[in-house]
């Protein structure tokens, strides 16, 4: 019971954080395993360049050494796309991608083939997807070798048919022909404009710039956001890439403003609270189930710890169940989103706010910081702080005054927080008073948490009182969210009662004459149990008391009847009763020696007919002598026996239609034999008789 | 007195029955002698049926059938075969025999499909 209950705190408390879900943990262990299990190349290799590079990006911001179990496929792959002239600009750009981070050993003759190869196509090139593939490929090819001249001369007229595609809200269409505009196509423009300025020969035009500077801004005033913080880019278009999830339009966006912000030396006013809620969509998302989605998330978090000029920090606490039993401490971890340690920073703990209600109490108290442990540290709790769950709201403030303009800490950052602790429990004792004085009749102490066997006995003139204290660890009363008292008859029918409160008393009181109705009056032993529990009381209980005896007048006629008692749901399951067969009795048979010894008997008139055969001296003088009817006569006789033995076949085994078949062929032939023979006889007889 | 009387009215009576039957040719005699053995069978089997009880009772009349059904057919093939009795004077006595014969082969085909 004790062990249920505890498994419900907890599952309460699961449920609370996950309500509001403000705290936001970095990148951890367990995003490694993921990537390790999502990402396993099948038979070494991947399907395709773009798994590759998925796989190795997030292995590479995650710091996981896999690089060389898939270098010697990988290059292969990528040699083959680069050198062969029918390959898809697609897979051009992804062999290049893969190479960024393989370094795999290619000659200058196949850079200069796919230089030569993506400036083509960067003139022909009229799609938004085309100039990304173009534009990535020599931005990468720039990164990879330094034998090639990828500097485009022609850079503003580039940049002038990308941003011809751009919306007036900030989204991107995909081609010109192409009504429809996305996040996601904003995000691959900006990483595509990104690209057109860093390859830019003389410097793109300025004003070029600041009109994309604007773009950013209106992009961002398109963000959606839940309440907690957490901001997104949600994706309503479908477009022929099939169906973008919020969480790959929110990373496309995310790594266009970082390519955006590397290349341009001007500050791009990005909103730090946004770039924070991003992050924390970003972590909120917990670990994908699909390896793209995690490449998803790991990559744009690595975008945006690299952004320039507003890398979001996260605040995260490692527990948010505060005992004060055990004299926790509630400890603060700032760090990046990647998990990296945050800059010399202090954090101070602002208010605190009373879950559930908008009390708030100002503290502003700085937190100690543990460089052990790179955590900051609330040594005491403040003193009007009880069992209970409130709101900490906690600030990061930077110690000098360079790396506010470098981070977005997102303003004040609000935890709930559950500070649990072992109420103590005091004066419980129940007791049964006489109805009319109010009189003690009998009166138990009671030991709560612990074991109780009380035995009570009432009659419907009397009553029963339930009372005990509850103090917080501190002192204060405490209003457990469950207390209740239940009466179990011995048939199955229970009766709950809240017990109600008054300050920090507790007391029930059982009127048994108002009663009788409600427990059906049905007189007998009821079982007691009391439950107290709440998700910030350590010691909740649910126990039995023990019992009382009710003593109550008999129901009248119209009195209602008790309810029937549920069936146990999982006796659905259980074992069915078992079902015996019932068969007929065997007859009654005699013993075998009377049976027999009855067949002798019924063989004895046979003897005696014998007997009297020869006492009649019987004889077969008239037997035919001569052969040809002595033979038909004899088989007359073998006939009959042959019939006779055919009907015992029929008894044992023949049935009725192949013995009648038989049957009819004998009686033929039986005719016939009979025929033969009793005429003879008769003519014998005739002529006996004549002469 | 009179009891006496009765008894040597009775003896007397056996006695010239008796005489009487010792004139009986000896093929009615060998079929009385028939008859008496399927009856007396016939009463062996309800006997043990008394004692026993009727269980397997389809067994049981075909057993006491089958006798009792003899029985009668002999009785009938005696009515047939008896030269005092004119009725059959015209029918010869192996014709007699041949239905006598027949007749019991099909009862007791019967017997045997109702033995079980």
């Amino acid at each position: 019971m004790a062990r249920d209950l505890r498994f419900l705190v907890l599952a309460g408390l699961l449920l609370a954080a996950s309500c509001e879900s403000a705290v936001f943990s970095p990148v951890s262990e367990s995003h490694r395993s993921a990537a390790l299990e999502l990402f396993s190349p099948a038979h070494g290799s991947f399907g395709s360049l773009e798994e590759t590079y998925e796989a190795l990006k997030t292995f590479e911001v995650l710091g996981i050494e896999k690089k060389n179990d898939l270098r010697t496929s990988s290059c292969t792959s990528v040699a083959d796309t680069l050198r062969s002239t029918s390959s898809a600009l697609k897979d051009f750009f992804h062999a290049l991608r893969v190479n960024s981070i393989l370094k795999c050993k290619l000659n200058s003759e196949t850079f200069r083939g796919a230089e030569s190869r993506l400036k083509g196509s960067l003139h022909d090139g009229n799609s938004l997807i085309e100039f990304y593939y173009s534009i990535g490929g020599l931005v990468l090819l720039k990164d990879q070798t330094s034998e090639v001249d990828v500097h485009l001369t022609d850079a503003d007229r580039i940049f002038r048919s990308i941003k011809a595609l751009g919306q007036s809200d900030g989204r991107w269409r995909l081609s010109s022909n192409n009504p429809e505009s996305s996040n996601n196509a904003a995000g691959i423009a900006l990483e595509a404009l990104a690209g057109v300025i860093s390859l830019a020969s003389p410097h793109v035009d300025h004003s070029l710039i600041t009109t994309l500077k604007n773009d950013i801004l209106k992009l961002f005033d398109g963000i959606e956001r839940y309440d907690d913080g957490t901001c997104y880019f949600d994706e309503k278009h479908v477009g022929a890439r099939g169906h973008q999830s919020p969480l790959s339009a929110s990373a496309s966006v995310v790594r266009g403003i970082t390519a955006i912000a590397a290349v341009t030396s001007e500050n791009l006013n990005l909103p730090g609270e946004k770039i924070l809620g991003l992050a924390k969509f970003f972590l909120g998302v917990g670990i994908p189930g699909s390896a793209q989605d995690l490449y998803h998330q790991i990559d744009a978090l690595n975008c945006l710890e690299n952004i320039r000029g507003s890398t979001p920090l996260i605040l995260s606490l490692p527990a948010t169940v505060i005992s004060v039993t055990k004299k926790d401490q509630i400890k603060v971890r700032v760090s990046t989103v990647l998990g990296s340690p945050a800059p010399t920073l202090s954090v101070r703990l602002m208010q605190i706010f009373i879950s559930g209600t908008k009390d708030a109490s100002v503290i502003d108290k700085k937190l100690t910081f543990d460089a052990a442990s790179g955590m900051h540290v609330l040594e005491t709790l403040p003193e009007s702080i009880d069992v209970g769950s409130y709101i900490f709201s906690f600030e990061i403030i930077f110690d000098t005054p360079e790396h506010k303009k470098n981070y977005a800490t997102g303003g004040r950052t609000k935890v709930p927080i559950h500070i649990t602790g072992a109420i103590k429990i005091a004066s419980a004792e129940i007791a049964i008073l006489d109805g009319d004085h109010g009189s003690v009749e009998t009166q138990r102490k009671l030991n709560l948490p612990g074991d109780n066997d009380v035995a009570l006995s009432a009659n419907h003139l009397q009553k029963l009182r339930l009372s005990f204290d509850l103090t917080t660890p501190s002192g204060n009363a405490f209003k457990p969210h469950q207390a209740f008292l239940k009466l179990r008859h011995e048939s199955g029918v229970e009766h709950i009662f809240l017990v109600g409160t008054s300050g920090k008393k507790f007391e029930i009181i059982l009127d048994f004459l108002g009663l009788v109705e409600k427990f059906f009056y049905l007189s007998g032993r009821y079982d007691i149990q009391l439950t107290v529990g709440d998700f910030n009381m350590e010691n909740s209980f649910l126990q039995p008391l023990g019992y009382i005896e009710l003593d109550l007048p008999e129901a009248p006629e119209k009195a209602a009847r008790p309810p029937p008692q549920p069936v146990d749901p999982y006796s659905r399951y259980g074992p069915k009763a078992e079902i015996s067969h019932i068969f007929r009795a065997p007859e009654k048979r005699p013993p075998k020696e009377l049976s027999l010894a009855f067949l002798g008997l019924v063989l004895l008139p046979f003897f005696g007919f014998l007997a009297g055969l020869i006492h009649l001296r019987a004889n077969l003088k008239n037997f035919p002598k001569s052969t040809v009817p002595s033979t038909f006569a004899s088989l007359f006789h073998l006939g009959i026996a042959a019939v006779l033995a055919l009907y015992a076949l029929f008894w044992l085994k023949l049935d009725l239609f192949t013995t009648l078949k038989s049957l009819g062929l004998l009686g033929m032939f039986l005719m016939f034999v009979g025929h033969k023979t009793l005429s003879h006889l008769a003519s014998t007889s005739a002529k006996l008789k004549s002469s | 007195m009179g009891r006496s009387s009765t008894t040597k009215d009775a003896q007397a009576l056996f006695q010239s029955l008796r005489s009487a039957y010792v004139a009986t040719p000896n093929n009615l005699k060998i079929i009385d002698l028939y008859i008496l053995f399927a009856l007396f069978t016939a009463v062996i089997q309800v006997g043990y049926m008394a004692v026993v009880g009727s269980f397997p009772f389809n067994s049981f009349l075909s057993g006491v059938l089958s006798c009792v059904g003899t029985a009668v057919l002999a009785v009938s093939l005696r009515i047939q075969v008896n030269k005092d009795n004119k009725e059959f004077k015209d029918l010869p006595p192996e014709r007699a025999f041949a239905d006598f014969v027949l007749c019991n082969l099909v009862l007791h085909l019967v017997i045997m499909n109702f033995l079980g």
